[in-house]
Protein backbone atom coordinates (compact mmCIF):
# COMPACT_ATOMS: atom_id res chain seq x y z
CA UNK A 1 0.00 0.00 0.00
CA UNK A 2 1.23 3.28 -0.68
CA UNK A 3 2.62 5.67 1.77
CA UNK A 4 1.04 9.14 1.57
CA UNK A 5 2.65 12.06 3.11
CA UNK A 6 0.79 15.27 4.15
CA UNK A 7 2.45 18.49 5.15
CA UNK A 8 -0.18 20.37 6.83
CA UNK A 9 1.22 22.22 9.15
CA UNK A 10 1.11 25.44 9.24
CA UNK A 11 -0.98 25.98 5.83
CA UNK A 12 -3.25 27.98 5.91
CA UNK A 13 -5.57 28.40 2.64
CA UNK A 14 -8.91 30.88 2.17
CA UNK A 15 -11.65 28.65 1.49
CA UNK A 16 -14.82 30.11 -0.29
CA UNK A 17 -18.22 28.28 0.49
CA UNK A 18 -20.85 29.59 -2.13
CA UNK A 19 -24.75 28.63 -1.30
CA UNK A 20 -26.76 29.12 -3.91
CA UNK A 21 -29.63 27.12 -3.60
CA UNK A 22 -32.53 27.15 -1.55
CA UNK A 23 -32.39 25.89 1.97
CA UNK A 24 -34.65 22.56 1.43
CA UNK A 25 -35.65 20.26 -1.51
CA UNK A 26 -32.40 19.65 -2.57
CA UNK A 27 -29.51 18.17 -0.12
CA UNK A 28 -26.81 20.96 -1.53
CA UNK A 29 -27.26 23.59 1.87
CA UNK A 30 -27.13 21.07 4.29
CA UNK A 31 -23.98 19.05 2.92
CA UNK A 32 -22.32 22.59 2.27
CA UNK A 33 -23.03 23.71 5.70
CA UNK A 34 -21.73 20.16 7.34
CA UNK A 35 -18.64 20.58 5.00
CA UNK A 36 -18.27 24.74 6.33
CA UNK A 37 -18.33 23.11 10.04
CA UNK A 38 -15.56 20.32 9.44
CA UNK A 39 -13.12 22.95 8.15
CA UNK A 40 -13.61 25.16 11.29
CA UNK A 41 -11.30 22.02 12.94
CA UNK A 42 -8.63 22.83 10.18
CA UNK A 43 -8.48 26.46 11.44
CA UNK A 44 -8.60 27.78 7.93
CA UNK A 45 -9.81 30.78 6.83
CA UNK A 46 -13.63 31.06 5.35
CA UNK A 47 -15.83 33.00 3.35
CA UNK A 48 -19.57 31.54 3.73
CA UNK A 49 -21.05 33.28 0.96
CA UNK A 50 -24.75 33.33 0.05
CA UNK A 51 -26.35 34.36 -3.17
CA UNK A 52 -29.21 33.81 -5.88
CA UNK A 53 -31.75 31.62 -3.59
CA UNK A 54 -29.29 30.97 -1.19
CA UNK A 55 -30.03 33.26 0.87
CA UNK A 56 -33.19 32.20 1.73
CA UNK A 57 -30.87 29.93 3.96
CA UNK A 58 -29.97 32.23 6.33
CA UNK A 59 -33.54 33.45 6.49
CA UNK A 60 -34.99 33.63 10.50
CA UNK A 61 -38.05 32.08 10.72
CA UNK A 62 -37.41 28.42 9.00
CA UNK A 63 -40.98 26.00 9.66
CA UNK A 64 -40.50 22.86 8.11
CA UNK A 65 -43.31 21.10 10.00
CA UNK A 66 -45.46 21.17 6.40
CA UNK A 67 -42.45 19.04 4.50
CA UNK A 68 -40.83 16.35 6.96
CA UNK A 69 -37.76 17.53 6.76
CA UNK A 70 -35.61 18.87 9.50
CA UNK A 71 -35.24 22.06 10.48
CA UNK A 72 -31.35 22.73 10.16
CA UNK A 73 -31.83 26.51 10.42
CA UNK A 74 -31.02 26.64 14.18
CA UNK A 75 -27.15 24.80 13.06
CA UNK A 76 -26.18 27.95 11.27
CA UNK A 77 -25.45 29.87 14.56
CA UNK A 78 -22.95 27.25 15.22
CA UNK A 79 -20.91 29.68 12.25
CA UNK A 80 -21.76 32.32 14.00
CA UNK A 81 -20.08 31.00 17.05
CA UNK A 82 -17.16 30.13 15.82
CA UNK A 83 -16.76 33.12 13.96
CA UNK A 84 -17.23 34.88 17.14
CA UNK A 85 -14.17 32.56 18.88
CA UNK A 86 -12.26 32.99 15.65
CA UNK A 87 -12.76 36.56 16.11
CA UNK A 88 -12.12 37.42 20.18
CA UNK A 89 -9.38 34.72 20.42
CA UNK A 90 -5.81 36.02 19.17
CA UNK A 91 -4.35 31.90 20.06
CA UNK A 92 -6.83 31.10 16.50
CA UNK A 93 -5.24 32.28 12.95
CA UNK A 94 -8.41 32.01 11.47
CA UNK A 95 -10.43 34.57 9.71
CA UNK A 96 -14.34 33.81 8.76
CA UNK A 97 -16.96 35.93 6.81
CA UNK A 98 -20.52 35.27 6.75
CA UNK A 99 -21.64 37.39 3.32
CA UNK A 100 -25.00 37.34 1.73
CA UNK A 101 -24.65 39.00 -1.71
CA UNK A 102 -26.78 42.29 -2.29
CA UNK A 103 -28.10 41.77 -5.43
CA UNK A 104 -29.44 38.68 -4.68
CA UNK A 105 -30.93 39.83 -1.15
CA UNK A 106 -33.16 42.59 -2.90
CA UNK A 107 -34.35 40.65 -5.60
CA UNK A 108 -36.10 38.83 -3.03
CA UNK A 109 -36.95 41.45 -1.00
CA UNK A 110 -34.86 41.24 2.00
CA UNK A 111 -32.75 43.28 3.77
CA UNK A 112 -30.08 42.44 6.25
CA UNK A 113 -32.43 42.38 8.93
CA UNK A 114 -34.20 39.00 7.89
CA UNK A 115 -31.28 36.87 8.72
CA UNK A 116 -30.68 34.64 11.58
CA UNK A 117 -27.29 35.86 11.83
CA UNK A 118 -24.78 38.63 10.86
CA UNK A 119 -23.85 38.67 7.93
CA UNK A 120 -21.55 40.96 5.59
CA UNK A 121 -23.88 42.58 2.36
CA UNK A 122 -21.56 42.57 -0.61
CA UNK A 123 -22.19 43.47 -4.34
CA UNK A 124 -21.39 40.60 -6.87
CA UNK A 125 -18.33 43.15 -7.85
CA UNK A 126 -17.33 43.08 -4.72
CA UNK A 127 -17.86 39.45 -4.37
CA UNK A 128 -15.99 38.36 -7.66
CA UNK A 129 -12.98 39.79 -6.16
CA UNK A 130 -13.16 37.60 -2.95
CA UNK A 131 -13.82 34.43 -4.87
CA UNK A 132 -10.37 35.57 -6.62
CA UNK A 133 -8.47 36.24 -3.82
CA UNK A 134 -9.59 32.37 -2.69
CA UNK A 135 -7.50 28.92 -3.04
CA UNK A 136 -10.26 27.19 -3.01
CA UNK A 137 -14.41 27.60 -3.73
CA UNK A 138 -16.93 24.56 -3.30
CA UNK A 139 -20.20 25.36 -4.45
CA UNK A 140 -23.22 24.16 -3.84
CA UNK B 1 -37.56 -2.85 19.97
CA UNK B 2 -36.22 -2.34 22.89
CA UNK B 3 -36.27 -0.21 25.86
CA UNK B 4 -35.09 1.08 28.69
CA UNK B 5 -37.50 0.72 31.83
CA UNK B 6 -37.15 3.95 34.35
CA UNK B 7 -39.79 4.63 37.05
CA UNK B 8 -42.06 2.31 35.55
CA UNK B 9 -41.63 3.91 31.96
CA UNK B 10 -40.49 2.54 28.63
CA UNK B 11 -38.12 4.47 26.50
CA UNK B 12 -37.67 3.25 23.37
CA UNK B 13 -33.78 2.92 21.77
CA UNK B 14 -32.04 1.77 18.77
CA UNK B 15 -30.04 -1.55 18.69
CA UNK B 16 -26.67 0.60 19.84
CA UNK B 17 -28.61 2.22 22.92
CA UNK B 18 -29.59 5.64 22.06
CA UNK B 19 -33.04 6.61 22.79
CA UNK B 20 -35.40 7.27 20.06
CA UNK B 21 -36.75 10.60 21.13
CA UNK B 22 -34.70 13.26 22.50
CA UNK B 23 -37.58 15.09 24.22
CA UNK B 24 -37.98 12.50 26.04
CA UNK B 25 -34.86 12.82 28.23
CA UNK B 26 -34.74 13.03 31.82
CA UNK B 27 -31.94 12.48 34.43
CA UNK B 28 -33.18 9.43 35.92
CA UNK B 29 -33.40 8.10 32.45
CA UNK B 30 -29.70 9.36 31.99
CA UNK B 31 -28.63 7.41 34.94
CA UNK B 32 -30.08 4.56 34.01
CA UNK B 33 -28.38 4.53 30.51
CA UNK B 34 -25.10 5.19 32.29
CA UNK B 35 -25.11 2.16 34.82
CA UNK B 36 -25.78 0.16 31.09
CA UNK B 37 -22.19 1.74 29.96
CA UNK B 38 -20.70 1.49 33.04
CA UNK B 39 -20.24 4.55 33.87
CA UNK B 40 -19.96 6.16 37.69
CA UNK B 41 -21.46 9.54 36.79
CA UNK B 42 -19.34 12.27 38.24
CA UNK B 43 -20.38 15.75 38.61
CA UNK B 44 -17.98 16.03 35.58
CA UNK B 45 -19.80 13.48 33.60
CA UNK B 46 -22.88 15.52 34.48
CA UNK B 47 -21.25 18.16 33.60
CA UNK B 48 -20.16 17.03 29.77
CA UNK B 49 -23.76 15.90 29.48
CA UNK B 50 -25.84 19.11 30.11
CA UNK B 51 -23.13 21.26 28.48
CA UNK B 52 -24.31 18.61 25.40
CA UNK B 53 -28.13 18.86 26.20
CA UNK B 54 -27.90 22.62 25.86
CA UNK B 55 -25.73 22.65 22.85
CA UNK B 56 -28.45 20.28 20.59
CA UNK B 57 -31.06 22.59 22.31
CA UNK B 58 -29.66 25.31 20.55
CA UNK B 59 -27.68 24.26 17.22
CA UNK B 60 -29.66 20.98 16.69
CA UNK B 61 -26.68 18.91 16.11
CA UNK B 62 -23.92 17.91 18.65
CA UNK B 63 -20.52 19.79 18.59
CA UNK B 64 -17.98 18.53 17.08
CA UNK B 65 -15.28 17.41 19.79
CA UNK B 66 -13.15 19.77 19.82
CA UNK B 67 -16.02 22.33 20.48
CA UNK B 68 -16.71 20.09 22.96
CA UNK B 69 -13.44 19.85 24.70
CA UNK B 70 -12.98 24.02 24.53
CA UNK B 71 -16.12 23.80 26.97
CA UNK B 72 -14.66 21.89 28.86
CA UNK B 73 -11.30 23.69 28.96
CA UNK B 74 -13.26 26.71 30.21
CA UNK B 75 -15.87 25.32 32.34
CA UNK B 76 -12.35 23.05 34.44
CA UNK B 77 -9.32 24.75 33.83
CA UNK B 78 -6.79 23.68 30.81
CA UNK B 79 -5.31 20.78 32.30
CA UNK B 80 -8.54 19.19 31.78
CA UNK B 81 -9.10 21.01 28.09
CA UNK B 82 -7.89 17.74 25.96
CA UNK B 83 -9.52 15.18 24.65
CA UNK B 84 -7.50 12.62 26.89
CA UNK B 85 -9.31 13.74 30.01
CA UNK B 86 -12.68 13.56 28.24
CA UNK B 87 -11.64 9.67 27.72
CA UNK B 88 -10.88 9.24 30.91
CA UNK B 89 -14.56 10.71 31.64
CA UNK B 90 -15.78 8.04 28.71
CA UNK B 91 -13.62 5.58 27.94
CA UNK B 92 -15.61 4.32 24.97
CA UNK B 93 -15.47 7.84 22.92
CA UNK B 94 -16.36 11.17 24.68
CA UNK B 95 -19.19 11.76 22.00
CA UNK B 96 -20.33 8.70 21.31
CA UNK B 97 -20.78 7.83 25.21
CA UNK B 98 -21.92 10.82 26.27
CA UNK B 99 -24.24 11.32 23.62
CA UNK B 100 -25.99 8.59 24.49
CA UNK B 101 -26.36 9.01 28.14
CA UNK B 102 -27.64 12.30 27.49
CA UNK B 103 -30.39 10.91 25.27
CA UNK B 104 -29.07 12.56 21.39
CA UNK B 105 -28.46 10.86 18.43
CA UNK B 106 -25.88 9.01 17.71
CA UNK B 107 -23.35 11.49 16.49
CA UNK B 108 -21.87 11.14 12.81
CA UNK B 109 -18.26 11.56 13.34
CA UNK B 110 -15.98 8.84 14.06
CA UNK B 111 -15.76 9.31 17.72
Amino acid sequence: MAEYEFETEGVKKTFTFMNRKAPYGTVYALEVLETVLISAAFEQHANIVFADDGVYQLKAGHDTTGIGMKNFSPTFGIIEMEKEDADEDEDIDMVWRIIVEKESMEARGLTADDFKVEVEVLSAAELADIVDASDCVISG
Amino acid sequence: MAAYTVNGVDYEHDEEGYILDVTNWNEDLAKVIAVEEGLDMTDEHWLVVNFLREYYNEYQIAPAVRVLVKAVKKQFGAEKGSNKYLYELFPYGPAKQACKVAGLPKPTGCV
